[in-house]
C-alpha cells in the first residue's frame, strides 16, 4: 500500500551508480596506499633485517627430528634404543654439478657403480630445497677421516652425527617388535611432511610400526643464519621437538630366552600371555633374524638370502602362520556343546573307533581305530577323543559351532596392537557360499569339531582361545605393550565376553584339559611328569598342505617337511591360571610327545624360582591338588 | 523530411571521424596500459622462470590469444550479451556440477574438464565473467536500489556456483566470483544498513564456516597466516620467504635477473602466485609502485566506463569488473606481503598462466564493448 508502482527513471539509476562508482574509486585509492603502507614497512623500514637475512645468505628453517621412544622388556631391560651414528649426506643446492660430486664420492670412499645407482636414487628423493639429504650411512672411522681429507673437493657434502635406531638383544624380539627402515617413496606420500621432515626412518613392523605415531614424536625447528657454504653462523630461533614415548613392552627377556631355548632350533611358534591382562608374556617365531639388518638398509643380496630360505625366517609364525587347529580346539567346541546343551558333562557317546553319519555310509575315523568304548566329556577330552566331537559337532550344526568360535576369537583379529595380524578363518555357511558357490555339507560341521577342515588359525588365536577357557570368559585382547609413557594401552574395539548358561561349564572343561596332563590315561601326562603344580592342557597336530610341484629341495627335506605340525595349547596353575602357552613346531609330528614338552619347559621358567621351585606368588591351594590327583 | 536528413548527416560525420581503434570497438587508453603491463610481466617472468624461454614463449602465446578473445567479444553489443547471459549462466552452473561428479568419482580435486585432445578448461574461469554478467542482467530489469526480494535471488544466483567453486576445493576462485557477483550489488546501489548488517553477520557466519565447511588445509593457512612462524617448515615457508625476497629489495631493488631469495629456489612459486615478490625484490618499492600505478590507471579508466555507460546492464557489468579486477590485485599482493591470509590468486597479468591470462584480457574485452557501443546520437 505504501509502495508506489515504481517507473523505471533513468537519471536516478544513474546518480546512484555514479555514487558507488566515486565511493569505489575512493576504497581502490585507499586500499592500495594500504599496500604502499605495506611495502614501505617491509622494503624501508625493515630493510636492514630482511637484507642482511638475505645478503648474508640467508636464513634456513633446519628441521630438529625428535629423538625416538625407547623399548624396553617387562623388567626395564633395553629392547630398542638409538645409537649416534656418522652418516653422509649431501646438499644438491651447495653442491653445484652434484653429479660430479657423486662421483667424487665413489672414488675417494673406494665404493662401486651400485653404490653410486642408489646415492642417486636417494639424492632424488630430496623433498624441500637446501635440504641435506643422507646418501651412506654407518660411516667407519676410515671413511670419516678419508671425507675430511678431501672435503676441499666435495662442496655441499657433510659428516653428520645422527641418532639410529639399535636393538641390543638381536634377533630375540624381531618378530614383535619389528624394526625400523629407511622412509620410501610409497611411505613418504602418506607421511605428514612437516613432521616427518628431519626423520629418515620410519617403523617398518611389529611395536616399531603399529606404535610409530607415539614413539616418533613431534620435530622441532630452528631458524639458523647460515653462510654461502652452508655453515651455521648463529641460530635466531629454536623451537625443541617433543620426544617420542617410551614403550614398557610386556614382553619378558628371560621367559623369550626360556621359550627359545625349549623350541631348541626347531622351527616353530611360541606365545605364552597372562590370561588376566591379556599381556603377552613371550612371543617366539623361530627362525628369526637380526632387526638391526633393516635399519640403515639391508644389502639386496643379504636380504635376498632371507626371503628366500626355505625356513622363512623373515616369516612372522605367531601372527601371520595360518594352520588347522586340529584337536587344541577342543576345549572351546566342549564349551559350545555344554551351553547349547547337546551334552552335559555326564552323556555319553559310545565309540566304536568310527562315527557315521546316519544314512551315510563314510566312516569318520578316531585317532584310535579300537574305540574307547563309552566316553563322557572329561574322558573325551582327556584322551582327545574324535568320535565324542564329531557326535557334539553333528549336534549342535554349523551355525552355532560358527559362532561360538567366533566367539572365542577364531576367524577374526585378536591382538590389540599387533600389526598384520592374519584373521585366520571360521567357515560358515555363507563364507562357504560366497567363496566356493557350495551348499554346506553336514560332513564339514563333524570335522570342523575336531578343528580340521576349512578353519585356520594362528598360534596366537590359538593361546587366546585358550585364555578365554582359562580365565572363564574374560576377554582380554593379547597386547604387547604394557605402557606408554606409564599408560596402558587402551582397548577401543573390545570383544564382549563369553558368558555362559551354566558358569560351571568352565569348571568341567577345565578339569577335562587337567586330565590331559595329569589323568592315567591323559594324553600329554609324560610332558607333566614332576610338575610342581597342576596344568591344563590340549595337544593337536595340523597336516601339512604338500609341498608345491616343481619346488627342489633334498629328498629328506621334503620327507620332513611333509610332516604334521605338532601343536599343543595350556595354562598353569590349572585352578589359578597365571599363564597360557601356545606352541607351535613346524612338521614336529606329534602334539603331546614335541610341543608339549615345550609348553612345559615355558611354564616351568615363568613359574618356578631358581632352585625349581613354585614361586610363592603362584602357589595355588594344595586341597585342589589333591583331590585332582586321586581321579 | 528535413530533420531525418539532418540525423544522417550528423550520423554520418560520426563515422568519418571515427579512427580505426574505434571502429574496432578497441578502447585505446586499456589496450596501450594492457600492452605495457604484458611487456613488464614478459621481463619480470623471464627472471622468475629462471631465464625460461619455453615459459616466456607459451606466456607470450597466450598473450596473443587472450588479445584476440578480447578484441572478439568487444564486437558484441552489450545488449546481444545481456540476452545470453542466462543460457551461459546456466550452462557454467552445469558445467560446475558435472565437474564436482567427476572430482567426487575420481576420489580427489578436480576444477578440470578434460575431454582429451578436444578440450581442456575450468569452468570456474568462465564463471568469473559469467557471475557478475548474470547478476548485472537480473538487476538491469528492476528498480533500483534492489528489494530485499531481488537481493535475496541475487544472493542465490551467487551462491549456487560459489558453493561448488568451495567443494572443488577452490578458495581463491571462489572468493573471486563472490566478489563479482557482490559488486554489482553494491553498484546497483545495495543500502548501506544492509552492507553494514552483512559484515556484521559474517562474524558468527565465519566460525560456523570454521567448524564446518572448511578443508584441514584451508584451516591450515589461516592458522599460518596469522603466525606464518607457527608453521615454518610447512605452509609459513612461503610467507617468510616472500616477505624476505621482497624486503630485501630496499627502494630500489637488486636489478633485474639479480633476485637471490627467488634464483636460489627459495621462493616457491615465484613465477605463479608469488611473482610480485620476485618483482619486489628486484625492482624494489619503485618498481612495486609502478606496477600499482598501471593497475590503478586500468581501475580508473574502468570507472570512467562505468559513469559513461548507457545502460544500466552496462554500467552494473562495468563497474564489478573493475572492483573485482581491485580485489585481485588487492588480494594478491597482500597475501604476498603477509597481510593476507595465502588463497590462491594470481596477479594478474604478471603471474604466469595462460588461463587467468584469457579470462583477464576477456573481461577487460567486456569493458571495450561497453564503451564503444554506445549510442552516439543518444548524446548529441
Amino acid at each position: 500500500m505504501s509502495q508506489p508502482i515504481r517507473i523505471k527513471d533513468h537519471e536516478k539509476d544513474a546518480r546512484l551508480v555514479r555514487g558507488r562508482v566515486v565511493f569505489g574509486a575512493i576504497a581502490v585509492v585507499a586500499l592500495i596506499c594500504v599496500l604502499i603502507a605495506r611495502l614501505y614497512y617491509l622494503q624501508v623500514i625493515q630493510y636492514e633485517y630482511h637484507s642482511t637475512l638475505s645478503e648474508n645468505n640467508r636464513v634456513h628453517v633446519q628441521p630438529i627430528p625428535p629423538t625416538r621412544g625407547l623399548i624396553f622388556d617387562r623388567n626395564g631391560v633395553v629392547v630398542a634404543d638409538n645409537r649416534p651414528s656418522f652418516s653422509l649426506s649431501m646438499t644438491r643446492e651447495r653442491s653445484g654439478d652434484w653429479q660430479q660430486v657423486l662421483d667424487v664420492i665413489v672414488e675417494v670412499l673406494q665404493l662401486t657403480p651400485e653404490d653410486r645407482v642408489i646415492f642417486e636414487k636417494r639424492m632424488r628423493q630430496g623433498r624441500r630445497p637446501f635440504e641435506p639429504v643422507p646418501i651412506l650411512f654407518e660411516l667407519s672411522e676410515e671413511q670419516i677421516a678419508r671425507i675430511a681429507v678431501n672435503q676441499f673437493r666435495l662442496p655441499g657434502v657433510e659428516v653428520v652425527a645422527q641418532l639410529v635406531r639399535h636393538y641390543p638383544q638381536g634377533a630375540h624380539f624381531a618378530h614383535s617388535v619389528g624394526y625400523m627402515g629407511r622412509i620410501n617413496e610409497k611411505e613418504l606420500k602418506t607421511l605428514d611432511p612437516v613432521n616427518y621432515s628431519g626423520t629418515h626412518h620410519i617403523g617398518k613392523t611389529g611395536i616399531e610400526r603399529f606404535y610409530e605415531a607415539e614413539l616418533h614424536g613431534q620435530v622441532g625447528y630452528e631458524e639458523v643464519e647460515t653462510n654461502a657454504r652452508g655453515r651455521v653462523l648463529r641460530v635466531l630461533k629454536r623451537t625443541d621437538p617433543v620426544p617420542g614415548k617410551d614403550i614398557v613392552l610386556s614382553l619378558d627377556i628371560k621367559l623369550q630366552e626360556a621359550a627359545e631355548a625349549a623350541l631348541g632350533g626347531r622351527r616353530g611358534a611360541v606365545v605364552a600371555l597372562d590370561p588376566k591382562t591379556g599381556e603377552v608374556l613371550a612371543m617366539v617365531s623361530q627362525p628369526s633374524f637380526d632387526p638391526n639388518l633393516f635399519v640403515t638398509g639391508i644389502s639386496f643380496k643379504a636380504y635376498a638370502e632371507l626371503r628366500d630360505s626355505i625356513d622363512r625366517p623373515l616369516f612372522n609364525r605367531v601372527l601371520r602362520g595360518l594352520y588347522p587347529p586340529g584337536s587344541t580346539i577342543k576345549p572351546a567346541v566342549a564349551i559350545a556343546g555344554l551351553d547349547a546343551g547337546v551334552v552335559t558333562a555326564s552323556s555319553r557317546v559310545f565309540d566304536p573307533g568310527y562315527y557315521m553319519l546316519p544314512n551315510y555310509d563314510h566312516k569318520y575315523r578316531n585317532w584310535n581305530r579300537t574305540g574307547d568304548g563309552f566316553v563322557d566329556l572329561d574322558t573325551a577330552i582327556m584322551r582327545s577323543n574324535d568320535t565324542y566331537f564329531y557326535d557334539l559337532a553333528h549336534k549342535l550344526g554349523i551355525d552355532r559351532l560358527s559362532a561360538y568360535m567366533n566367539k572365542f576369537g577364531i576367524g577374526q583379529k585378536v591382538s590389540l596392537d599387533m600389526f598384520e595380524e592374519s584373521p585366520g578363518l571360521m567357515p560358515s555357511r555363507e563364507w562357504k557360499r560366497a567363496t566356493r558357490r557350495q551348499a554346506w555339507f553336514p560332513g564339514e560341521t563333524l570335522i570342523l569339531g575336531i578343528g580340521q577342515g576349512y578353519m585356520q588359525s594362528t598360534p596366537l588365536q590359538l593361546a587366546q582361545a585358550t585364555a578365554l577357557v582359562a580365565n572363564k570368559g574374560v576377554w582380554n585382547r593379547p597386547h604387547l605393550a604394557k605402557s606408554l609413557e606409564g599408560v596402558k594401552p587402551v582397548d577401543e574395539n573390545p570383544m564382549p565376553d563369553i558368558i555362559l548358561r551354566d558358569p560351571s561349564d568352565w569348571t568341567k572343561v577345565n578339569h577335562g584339559m587337567q586330565q590331559v596332563m595329569h589323568g592315567a590315561r591323559g594324553t600329554a601326562r609324560k610332558a607333566a611328569i614332576g610338575a610342581q603344580y597342576r596344568i591344563a592342557g590340549k595337544s593337536g597336530t595340523a597336516q601339512v598342505v604338500a609341498i608345491k610341484q616343481g619346488e627342489k629341495y633334498d629328498r629328506s627335506k621334503v620327507q620332513e617337511r611333509h610332516r604334521d605340525h605338532a601343536l599343543f595349547v595350556g595354562f598353569a596353575p590349572a585352578d589359578d591360571p597365571k599363564i597360557v602357552v601356545s606352541v607351535m613346531v613346524e612338521n614336529g609330528e606329534s602334539g603331546s610327545g614335541v610341543a608339549a614338552p615345550v609348553v612345559r619347559q615355558v611354564m616351568d621358567a615363568w613359574l618356578l624360582d631358581q632352585d625349581g621351585r613354585l614361586k610363592a606368588e603362584y602357589a595355588s591351594p594344595i586341597s585342589a591338588e589333591a583331590t585332582a590327583r586321586d581321579e | 523530411m528535413n530533420n531525418f536528413d539532418r540525423m544522417l548527416s550528423s550520423e554520418d560525420v560520426m563515422r568519418r571521424r571515427a579512427t580505426l581503434l574505434q571502429r574496432l570497438h578497441i578502447d585505446g587508453p586499456l589496450l596501450v596500459l594492457l600492452l605495457i603491463l604484458a611487456a613488464g610481466s614478459l621481463f619480470v617472468l623471464y627472471s622468475a622462470s629462471g631465464k625460461s624461454w619455453d615459459l616466456l614463449a607459451k606466456q607470450a602465446t597466450s598473450f596473443g590469444i587472450g588479445l584476440v578473445s578480447m578484441i572478439v567479444i568487444a564486437q558484441f553489443e552489450p545488449r546481444f550479451m545481456a540476452r545470453w547471459v542466462p543460457l551461459g549462466y546456466v550452462i557454467g552452473v552445469v558445467l560446475l556440477l558435472v565437474v564436482d561428479i567427476m572430482g567426487h568419482n575420481a576420489m580427489g580435486a578436480t576444477r578440470w574438464i578434460n575431454i582429451p585432445g578436444v578440450i581442456r578448461f575450468q569452468p570456474s574461469e568462465f564463471m568469473k565473467i559469467l557471475m557478475p554478467a548474470t547478476i548485472a542482467w537480473y538487476l538491469s530489469k528492476r528498480t533500483l536500489p534492489p528489494q530485499l526480494k531481488h537481493v535475496g535471488i541475487s544472493l542465490l544466483l551467487i551462491g549456487v556456483p560459489f558453493a561448488l567453486i568451495v567443494r572443488q576445493p577452490d578458495l581463491g576462485t571462489s572468493l573471486l566470483i563472490l566478489a563479482g557477483g557482490a559488486f554489482v550489488l553494491f553498484m546497483g546501489g545495495l543500502r548501506w544498513r544492509w552492507i553494514l548488517s552483512v559484515l556484521a553477520a559474517a562474524i558468527p557466519v565465519s566460525v560456523a564456516m570454521w567448524f564446518f565447511i572448511m578443508h584441514d588445509y584451508q584451516k591450515q593457512r589461516i592458522l599460518t597466516f596469522l603466525d606464518p612462524e607457527s608453521d615454518p617448515l610447512g605452509t609459513g615457508w612461503n610467507i617468510i620467504q616472500s616477505k624476505a625476497a621482497i624486503g630485501s629489495g630496499g627502494v630500489f631493488g637488486k636489478g633485474w635477473l639479480l633476485g637471490t631469495q627467488s634464483h636460489l629456489d627459495f621462493l616457491p612459486e615465484s613465477h605463479t602466485d608469488f611473482i610480485i615478490a620476485v618483482l619486489g625484490e628486484e625492482f624494489g618499492l619503485v618498481g612495486i609502485c609502478a606496477l600499482l600505478l598501471i593497475y590503478l590507471l586500468l581501475i580508473g579508466r574502468g570507472l570512467v566506463i562505468t559513469a559513461q555507460a548507457q545502460t544500466l546492464f552496462g554500467k552494473l557489468l562495468a563497474g564489478a569488473l573493475t572492483m573485482t579486477f581491485f580485489v585481485y590485485v588487492f588480494v594478491n599482493i597482500g597475501m604476498v606481503s603477509g597481510l593476507l591470509p595465502v588463497v590462491g590468486v594470481p596477479l594478474p597479468f604478471i603471474s604466469y598462466g595462460g588461463t587467468s591470462l584469457v579470462t583477464l584480457l576477456s573481461a577487460f574485452g567486456v569493458l571495450m564493448s561497453i564503451h564503444t557501443h554506445r549510442k552516439w546520437i543518444a548524446q548529441v
